[in-house]
């Protein structure tokens, strides 16, 4: 049989795919992640200090409103996070990409820092609007329950020294957890109804905050959303790179 | 692990697998179980086929051997343990705890083990490791009686078990690079 | 399939603990609880409920980390892997075999328990339902938890880290059922819930569980 036939030559996969390949992977990040790390500094910069400085006090809230810079888009950014590791993983578990797992496992941290943010700053203003630092209110709940999600998420790739193995379990987990989150909470949302404010932002324009908050908050939610971006692909750069090093030592220890 | 390997197994056939500590052999028995998917080429034999032995035997300490084999004549659908028990000898065990048997004796149970799965391939990881020489003559006769009957085995061994088998070596197929690290991480370079 | 239900009940009997060993320890919580939170009954009849429903959910989290181990170790999983029957009905009859021995138990006994934390009469009729229908959900969740871990050494803690916030919405109904039923109130949609929660639960998880030990078998 020749070797030379077409079928032999694996096919160059074009498009949003090809960025699967490692290499060309972290080709891209690089490109555009100077890009990313001002874009993201720009908007947090103008965002939080124009909230900051710039909007006034709130005539029932005060100044303590203005933590609504911090709270809201880290809030939104912790869910946002893991959804993006449902997505990685079932990428993963269909296609078979390394980056994606490893996508997945990069924003884990991510996450759950943009999580610890929320809770705290949660925490922060919740202390002068209804007297404690802590209330079993369902949001705050469902906010720890999904800090646990992490918690677990990052313990099993932790303990687990085979990557795809790991990549393999931590997947069907993210899966398994997203299902028992959602669950968790409407389950917390019957348990107590709860004393947290409507939504900051919604197509309902009755209860969307005034439009002076609502513009530096746009500016600081894609700032928020820019360095997450930046942070994971800065992350899974990291990651490929171990697997790289890890694959030239046994290739290395072969010879 | 293992690379550019081919070989068939007819009915009434068996073949030894030979090769050095670490060459691949339990990697291939295990992918040709199906308990792990290979990394290329195909397996001809359907899974519900083989009957697969490890280096455990899956017995439960807490079980009579009776137990035991009933149990898994019991998974694998069939009813017959009597023909098991008597091909390894073990009827003045019949009713001990699997757990106060000694090594040889647990391996002969394992070992009888494959007789109640009434499936044709035999595939066996090392089944001598501590069997004494009765031990390895009665467990030879089984594999005859089951090649006789129209089975197959592939076994995994270093001791000649005085068989009419062919013997294959898996060392010449040792892949180029170790498939342990290297398969998933290659994707790297 | 009956084989291996009849097996795993004849080991938890044989191997000692199987039965005893998470009642002991539903007993052993019940007994400190008023120890923590001093004897006055009315202080331990309000929270009845939500104890009893948390002990039972740590004895059943206790004996999680046999429940796929020892078969890991030994070798009976490559072998059922092998075997016809499909690893989906291998770890729906595993976790079966775990209720009867661990949530079983609890169910039974959970009415004597009730004595010791003073729960209102109304409350015994609705903890032994609640209990009945939310401990298989916690049987098969855990079940979970194992496959998933089966391949990590002392991997027991990490289960529980995996496997609590699993817990959660059928604790959250669970006791709810049992604390409404306790306070003479309606039970009706926190009940519905824990059985939708089992139902769906013991239809989907195994095919999880079965995912997460193949890949650990591999």
């Amino acid at each position: 049989m020749s070797m030379t036939d077409e079928t032999s030559i694996p096919k160059r996969p074009s498009g949003f795919w090809s960025y699967a390949n490692p290499v060309k992977f972290l080709g891209f990040s690089e490109r555009v992640l100077p890009a990313l790390w001002w874009l993201s500094g720009i908007c947090l910069g103008v965002g939080l200090i124009w909230g900051f400085f710039f909007t006034p006090d709130d005539f029932r809230q005060g100044s303590t409103v203005k933590i609504i810079y911090l709270h809201v888009p880290s809030a939104l950014m912790a869910i946002n996070a893991w959804f993006m590791m449902l997505v990685a993983s079932l990428i993963w578990i269909v296609r078979r990409h390394h980056v994606s797992a490893l996508a997945a496992k990069a924003a884990a941290p991510v996450g759950v820092v943009m999580t610890l943010i929320a809770l705290f700053t949660g925490a922060v203003w919740g202390q002068p609007m209804w007297g404690t630092w802590w209330a079993w209110d369902p949001r705050l709940t469902s906010f720890l329950i999904l800090f646990l999600f992490y918690l677990g998420y990052m313990a099993l790739w932790a303990a687990i020294d085979d990557p795809d193995t790991a990549a393999d379990l931590t997947s069907v987990l993210c899966l398994v957890g997203s299902v028992f989150a959602v669950l968790s909470r409407y389950a917390v949302n019957f348990w107590n109804q709860g004393l947290h404010q409507g939504a900051s932002l919604s197509l309902d324009k009755e209860e969307n905050v005034a439009d002076v908050f609502y513009f530096p908050l746009l500016v600081c939610i894609a700032g928020f959303v820019l360095i997450f971006l930046a942070l994971v692909l800065y992350r899974t750069g990291t990651e490929i790179r171990l697997r790289r090093t890890r694959a030239l030592q046994a290739r290395e220890a072969r010879v | 692990m293992l690379d550019g390997l081919s070989f068939g197994l007819a009915p009434g056939q068996a073949l030894i697998l030979r090769g050095p500590n670490g060459s691949g052999k339990t990697t291939l028995l295990r992918t040709l179980a199906g308990l792990q998917p290979p990394l290329s080429g195909e397996i001809i034999a359907g899974e519900d086929q083989i009957a697969y032995a490890a280096h455990s035997d899956g017995l439960k300490a807490m079980l009579t051997v009776a137990e035991n084999l009933t149990f898994w004549a019991d998974v694998f659908g069939q009813r017959d343990i009597e023909t098991a028990i008597a091909a390894f000898s073990l009827e003045p065990l019949r009713d001990r705890l699997a757990g106060t048997l000694s090594a040889g004796q647990k391996r002969r149970l394992g070992l009888a083990r494959m007789l109640v799965t009434g499936r044709p391939i035999w595939m066996l990881d090392e089944p001598t490791v501590s069997l004494d020489v009765d031990a390895v003559a009665l467990f030879a006769g089984a594999i005859r009686a089951h090649l006789g009957a129209g089975g197959a085995a592939l076994i995994a061994t270093h001791i000649d078990l005085g068989l009419d088998a062919e013997v294959f070596d898996v060392a010449p197929f040792r892949a180029a690079h170790d498939a342990r690290v290297g398969a998933s991480d290659e994707a790297f370079l | 399939m009956k084989a291996l239900l009849r097996r795993d009940l004849l080991l938890a009997m044989r191997a000692g603990g199987g039965f005893g060993l998470g009642l002991a320890f539903f007993l052993i919580v019940t007994v400190l609880v008023p120890f923590g939170v001093g004897p006055q009954s009315e202080l331990l009849s309000r929270i009845a409920p939500g104890i009893l429903w948390i002990g039972a959910l740590l004895a059943c989290l206790l004996s999680l980390d046999r429940l796929l181990a020892l078969d890991w170790e030994d070798g009976t999983l490559d072998l059922l892997a092998t075997s016809p029957l499909p690893l989906e009905a291998a770890l729906s009859i595993k976790a079966l075999a775990h209720w009867i021995t661990t949530g079983l138990p609890l169910v039974l006994a959970a009415p004597v328990f009730g004595v010791l934390l003073s729960l209102p009469d109304a409350g015994y009729v609705w903890l032994v339902i609640s209990l009945a229908l939310g401990t298989p959900a916690l049987s098969v969740i855990g079940t979970f938890g194992a496959a998933l871990t089966v391949g990590v050494k002392r991997g027991g803690l990490l289960m529980s880290l995996l496997v609590l916030p699993l817990y959660v919405p059928t604790l959250i109904f669970g006791a709810e059922v049992a604390r409404r039923g306790a306070e003479g109130m309606q039970t009706t949609t926190p009940l519905l819930m824990l059985a939708g929660i089992t139902a769906g639960v013991i239809a989907i998880m195994p095919f999880a569980s079965a995912a997460a030990l193949r890949v650990n078998l591999r």
